[in-house]
């Protein structure tokens, strides 16, 4: 495994910055509970989160942020952006990642010592990911192999007869290329530091990410998945939006008390 | 040793001394490994040194970094990216006053409380005095460990010349803050280290006449090369696991190139190779030379009236001599054996960081190196932290670390060949020293 200490890769060629869109939406009046970092994933922005559970969220006394990827950007160059955006909080943050945004989340947690860390649907890279995606969604993945774009359909994200879907669908956006290569190709993330508490959550009928998927990561992160029958990959965007969002903060209370 | 009634037992918490970065980091890391912390710091904010309103800071109004962000920054705790190469001391203090405040850091710091004593209290515990700073009644508390993180750069080195019959004004370097300070003097500045080249160099702006005195030649390395910070480049070479000689003739090629050959500016001749003392990183100096704004000399030999005498016979007539010499590690709270320090006043730690002979007892920021000081003491305070932990979740596994340690050759983690100077006393190869650590902390792993 790569050295932790020695980071050639940081000191040599440190990532260019950009200026981050980061969306928020703030407790009042703020008691102090750690902030919310939500990561989207591949296509998606910080929109995805603006619909619902950043307000929520900030219902709930959390202050609330998502932040977009970059423009033109690299799965480094993601993974640095979240870092600099969490380290940019006032307090110690929670990182929420979904789909691969729990991939930059599980890189991140490598350099920054988060309070907690979410996984959602998580998406964590390897091969693994690439076989799943092609079985799901062979018409939209097998043109990745190929140099091609990843296409999502409105079916694989969303279980229910949502009004909203084609909208979403539409807002979707497509990440370079070689991000997805990256994705696919992402070594296992290095061990967190600071040992935050994690949850993965999902749902079994996720067309993306499978249940064996789930349970793998969870393994690997502590515990057994949260699972939420009935909702699509997009937890944040399906109907029952606010089951899972509900859940996860609940979970983070019991942490934060322990 | 029975127990005192005043000694209120703080049973398995570690005291921590300073709030300085490495005493920040090493209260973050502790918590990290389950331990509650107090934090002992006798001035009313964090910072340390880079808190240029602290009495013994050695900071001036114009410092910049002179190690680049990316080499400088905690490894777990960027700086912004969008701060320049080489930030200015205040962004340093921000960085480090966010940093307390983003992990919660002061809850855990008592400001304005000076430890005055550390004793051992027997079974490997501390009995730590402290009071107010500068007085008031004192204290006695027992902890489970000590970590002293009280820095090295504040305690002037004595110029060896007495100025006791000089007439003019003789300042040390920590004492300088301001240019307004240099306006319109005759000035004297004694020292090659980065001080006294900043000086030299804000001196070069302001004073009427500038003499900057060295007892050597050294190597200045421009802050940027090929357009890109100069220990960035270093980096690289040390990426590629260049042999040191090969590096040495890199160095010598590059500056030679690009600066040119400084002997042309009366400037003596190195009596070192490159990367044999410690980087002193300036682009200005040679600049103002070139000007004639600064006359090198070399060294002191006495100082009386209003003259200055060198050792090559010659008389200069400065009204102000700023000695930029530099500063020696001070542990007034200690007696000497505990850090096996010699008649010197070098201490002996393995590691630069462990005491030999008493297991819970550890020196963090006690280093120099090629880089920034912040990541080498993130990572002396995380294994300060494990080994802690270790000695009470498996001593066994703790012995044979220990045991397995104290067999660690010098060589694979201190720079052997530097110039022999007190300077040099902690001066370290950042690669070295992490993959050292990273050594140690791989050993700690659980098996
Ligand atoms: C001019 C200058 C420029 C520098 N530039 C760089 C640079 O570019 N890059 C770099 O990495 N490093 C640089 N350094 C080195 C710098 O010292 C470190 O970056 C850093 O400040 C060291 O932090 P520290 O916590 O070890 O020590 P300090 O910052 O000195 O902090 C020690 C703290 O301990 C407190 N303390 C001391 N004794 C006691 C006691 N008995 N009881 C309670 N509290 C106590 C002090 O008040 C202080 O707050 C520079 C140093 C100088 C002098
Ligand atoms: N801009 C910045 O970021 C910045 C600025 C200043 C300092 N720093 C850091 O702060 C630390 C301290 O630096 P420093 O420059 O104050 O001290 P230093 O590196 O110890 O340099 C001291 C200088 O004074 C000379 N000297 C020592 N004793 C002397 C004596 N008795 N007579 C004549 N000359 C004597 C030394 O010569 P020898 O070489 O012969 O010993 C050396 O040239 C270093 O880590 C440095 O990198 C950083």
């Amino acid at each position: 495994m790569a050295s932790q200490l020695v980071r050639f890769a940081d000191w040599t060629s440190p990532v260019p910055p950009v200026r981050r869109e980061v969306l928020s939406a703030l407790p009042h009046p703020d008691e102090g509970r750690p902030p919310l970092l939500f990561v989207p994933g591949l296509g998606h922005a910080a929109w995805a989160f603006r619909e619902h559970w950043l307000g929520h969220a900030a219902q709930r006394g959390y202050a609330a942020y998502a932040i977009s990827p970059r423009e033109n950007g690299s799965l480094r160059a993601y993974v640095h952006d979240v870092v600099q955006a969490a380290a940019g909080l006032p307090r110690q943050a929670v990182l929420i990642g979904h789909g691969a945004g729990a991939l930059l989340v599980a890189q991140a947690l490598a350099r920054y010592p988060a309070k907690a860390a979410v996984l959602s649907a998580p998406v964590l890279g390897g091969w693994s990911a690439l076989g799943t995606a092609l079985r799901t969604n062979p018409r939209g993945t097998l043109p990745v192999l190929f140099g091609g774009p990843l296409k999502l359909h409105r079916r694989q994200l969303f279980a229910a007869d949502l009004p909203e879907a084609d909208g979403y669908v539409n807002r979707l956006t497509r990440a370079p290329l070689r991000v997805y290569r990256q994705v696919f190709e992402a070594p296992d993330p290095q061990p967190p530091v600071g040992s935050p508490p994690t949850l993965v959550v999902g749902s079994p009928d996720d067309r993306i990410v499978t249940r064996k998927a789930l349970d793998r990561a969870a393994a690997r992160f502590g515990g057994a998945p949260l699972l939420f029958p009935g909702l699509g990959h997009d937890l944040m965007l399906d109907a029952n939006w606010q089951e899972p969002i509900d859940a996860i903060l609940d979970w983070l209370e019991k942490q934060l008390a322990a | 040793m029975p127990d005192t009634p005043d000694i209120a037992d703080r049973r398995d918490a570690v005291c921590v001394i300073g709030a300085g970065a490495s005493g920040l980091v090493t209260v973050k890391n502790l918590r990290e490994q389950g331990f509650a912390v107090d934090c002992y710091e006798r001035e009313t904010g964090v910072g340390g040194a880079w808190n240029w309103r602290h009495d013994r800071s050695p900071v001036y109004s114009s410092t910049h970094l002179i190690s680049s962000r990316p080499l400088t920054e905690f490894p777990d705790f960027p700086m912004p990216d969008d701060w320049p190469d080489y930030p200015h001391h205040s962004q340093l203090l921000s960085y480090l006053e966010r940093y307390a405040d983003h992990f919660g850091l002061r809850d855990d710091i008592w400001f304005g409380t000076e430890v005055v004593a550390v004793t051992p209290g027997g079974e490997g515990r501390w009995d730590v005095t402290t009071r107010s700073t500068g007085g008031g009644e004192e204290r006695v508390q027992r902890y489970a460990a000590v970590v002293v993180a009280n820095g090295h750069n504040w305690s002037p080195k004595p110029l060896g010349v007495d100025t006791s019959r000089f007439s003019g004004r003789v300042m040390l370097a920590s004492a300088y803050k301001d240019p307004a300070q240099l306006r319109g003097r005759k000035v004297l500045v004694i020292g090659g280290g980065n001080t006294g080249c900043d000086i030299a160099v804000e001196a070069a702006q302001q004073a009427e006449k500038v003499w900057h005195s060295t007892r050597r030649g050294y190597w200045y390395t421009p802050k940027f090369l090929f357009g890109r910070p100069a220990d960035q480049v270093n980096a690289r070479a040390l990426r590629l696991r260049l042999p040191l000689r090969v590096r040495q003739w890199l160095y010598h090629r590059t500056v030679r190139l690009t600066v040119g050959d400084v002997t042309r500016y009366g400037l003596s001749e190195p009596d070192h190779r490159p990367y044999e003392s410690h980087p002193v990183v300036n682009s200005q100096l040679v600049y103002h030379l070139g000007h004639g704004r600064i006359t090198p000399v070399c060294d002191v030999a006495r100082a009386e009236g209003s003259i200055v005498e060198l050792t090559d016979g010659r008389r200069l007539e400065p009204d102000l001599v700023i000695a930029a010499t530099g500063y020696l590690p001070r542990f007034d709270f200690l007696t000497p054996d505990l850090l096996d320090v010699d008649e010197d006043g070098r201490p002996d730690l393995h590691l630069h960081a462990f005491a030999r002979h008493h297991p819970t007892l550890a020196v963090v920021g006690l280093l120099q190196a090629d880089a920034g000081l912040l990541p080498l003491a993130h990572w002396q305070s995380v294994a300060v932290a494990r080994w802690l932990r270790l000695r009470v979740t498996d001593p066994v596994h703790a012995a044979a670390v220990q045991q397995k340690e104290s067999s660690r050759p010098l060589r694979s983690w201190t720079r052997l060949r530097v110039v022999p100077s007190s300077r040099h006393w902690f001066e370290v190869s950042h690669t070295n020293y992490l993959r050292a650590l990273e050594d140690l902390l791989r050993e700690m792993e659980p098996a």
